[in-house]
């Protein structure tokens, strides 16, 4: 159940969350999972293949019910999503995908959301008309339309050519810096974590928990190439070497 | 243009066949449509007309409404789907004429009791049609209408509908074509008018030219519905297809 919490704030408690599999084994994803995102922090959740990620976001955007814990901060409507398929309605535009979710928006705001993520020539095209990375942009359009207080990104870039990557991670970067919105992102690409976050939350394998947190402290903007590769590099370090272990074994 | 050219080709091979056999038996198609003339002289035939298309309406409304309610139902909920399936599948095996029979000695020979008839037989084919459609809906557009906390007004309108529209149109097509035979059933056995009640009539002075008169008028109006109001109604819900395909 989210519980109000300070503006933009948000706290992640989970005790517990299991899943049964169809054979009725139930597996533990998550436990003693904890950390705090403060206003306006951008956050990432780096962690092995299969360990929750996706989970934690689900969880925190109230989509998975059936967990032990309490999440503090996230409020329905002032949440916005962005899942790894763009799922946008096949029938309806472009411009209607978005304000049928934010439909209080007015049409300078949203005629600027679409020229700050290049959608303008594309607003009365249907989805099926649009590459991967025009549906991803429409997607993360539609959770900036409702001007959330909190945004969800869960492997956003994935399956991108490297180039298209980079312009969409650019873009993403520039829209939080803009805006006064806590994020947490979800990815297995560490330098797209370096990159766009303030903070690295490193999970252990299944049952999952956070096993270090990497202060970012340089601004997005300041870190130069061999910055972000010295980061990476570090984190890469701590996920291999021998603290990154299953946390309960 | 092929369509023409096969209305043309059954006209004449009716035609054709009908110089073999006694016109009592099979009318030829010109003595079918100077009947057809004859009856809309007098007019009779457009009340006629009218009043089963308005039986075929109603029923067809009451069916279809009901039909997609029970069906999303059914589809979206389990317990309600094993709690209607026995129904569903008696309703679906119970013959037409038992339903119209039973309804006609329930309800007396009155409107609401052969309208209610049609719809009770058609109500199943839209409620299993249905309910496959309500059991394919994309679990990742409901997800994205929770994150969005759209109102459940938007979440039906703009979420679910679109993706049973191919299967509400399935429904509705073969359902306008069962409602419309079945109603000339209900007028044949209790309604003073209508078509059915005409071919009756027809049917007890052996005047097959009568018969296929009314019969190929109302198949004829059929005809108009479904080019004049379905297809576009069906081709403006796809429309986002066309355009992607």
């Amino acid at each position: 159940m989210p519980l109000a919490g300070e503006f933009g704030q948000v706290e992640v408690r989970i005790a517990q969350k299991t899943f049964t599999s169809v054979s009725g084994e139930r597996f533990e994803v998550l436990r003693d999972l904890k950390f705090k995102l403060g206003h306006h922090q951008v956050a990432a959740l780096v962690g092995p293949s299969g360990c929750g990620k996706t989970t934690i976001l689900r969880i925190i955007a109230g989509l998975e019910t059936d967990f032990e814990g309490t999440i503090t901060g996230a409020l329905p409507g002032k949440l916005g999503m962005v899942f790894q398929e763009p799922r946008l309605l096949p029938w309806r535009t472009v411009e209607d995908n978005v304000s049928l979710v934010a439909p209080e928006i007015t049409r300078e705001a949203l005629a600027s959301l679409f020229r700050d993520l290049d959608l303008e020539a594309h607003r009365l095209h249907y989805p099926g008309e649009l590459s991967l990375g025009l549906a991803r942009r429409v997607a993360l359009a539609r959770a900036l339309a409702i001007e959330p207080t909190l945004l969800l990104l869960d492997e956003p870039l994935v399956s991108l050519d490297e180039a298209l990557a980079v312009r969409l991670r650019d873009q993403l970067a520039a829209l939080i810096e803009s805006r006064p919105i806590t994020t947490l992102l979800v990815t297995h690409d560490l330098e797209e974590a370096v990159r766009l976050a303030d903070r690295i939350f490193l999970l252990s394998p299944r049952p999952a928990q956070v096993i270090a947190e990497i202060p970012l402290t340089a601004p997005r903007s300041a870190r130069s190439e061999r910055e972000v590769a010295r980061i990476v590099s570090e984190v890469a370090h701590r996920m291999t070497n021998s603290a990154f272990r299953p946390a309960h074994a | 243009m092929v369509r023409l050219l096969s209305l043309l080709l059954f006209l004449a091979t009716w035609w054709l066949i009908s110089q073999f056999v006694q016109p009592q038996m099979l009318p030829g198609p010109e003595r079918v449509l100077s009947a057809i003339a004859a009856q809309m002289r007098s007019g009779d035939i457009f009340f006629q007309l009218g009043v089963t298309l308005a039986r075929v309406l109603a029923a067809f409304t009451i069916a279809m409404a009901a039909g997609t309610a029970i069906g999303l139902l059914m589809g979206r909920v389990k317990l309600a789907d094993r709690l209607g399936d026995p129904w569903l599948i008696v309703l679906l095996n119970l013959p037409a004429l038992v339903i119209i029979v039973l309804a006609f000695i329930w309800g007396g020979l009155t409107e609401i009791a052969g309208v209610l008839a049609v719809a009770i037989n058609k109500l199943p084919n839209t409620v299993v049609t249905v309910r496959e459609g309500a059991r394919a809906l994309d679990s990742g557009l409901d997800e994205m209408a929770r994150v969005f906390a759209l109102s459940r007004r938007k979440y039906m309108w703009h979420v679910v509908f679109p993706q049973l529209g191919p299967y509400l149109a399935a429904a509705g097509r073969s359902g306008l074509s069962l409602v419309w035979k079945i109603v000339l059933i209900v007028e044949l056995l209790g309604r003073p008018n209508g078509i059915g009640f005409q071919i009756g009539v027809a049917f007890q002075l052996f005047d097959v030219t009568l018969i296929l008169a009314y019969a190929l008028a109302f198949v004829a109006v059929i005809l108009v519905i479904e080019t004049a109001v379905v297809q576009p109604i069906e081709r403006r819900a796809s429309r986002w297809r066309i355009r992607t395909s």
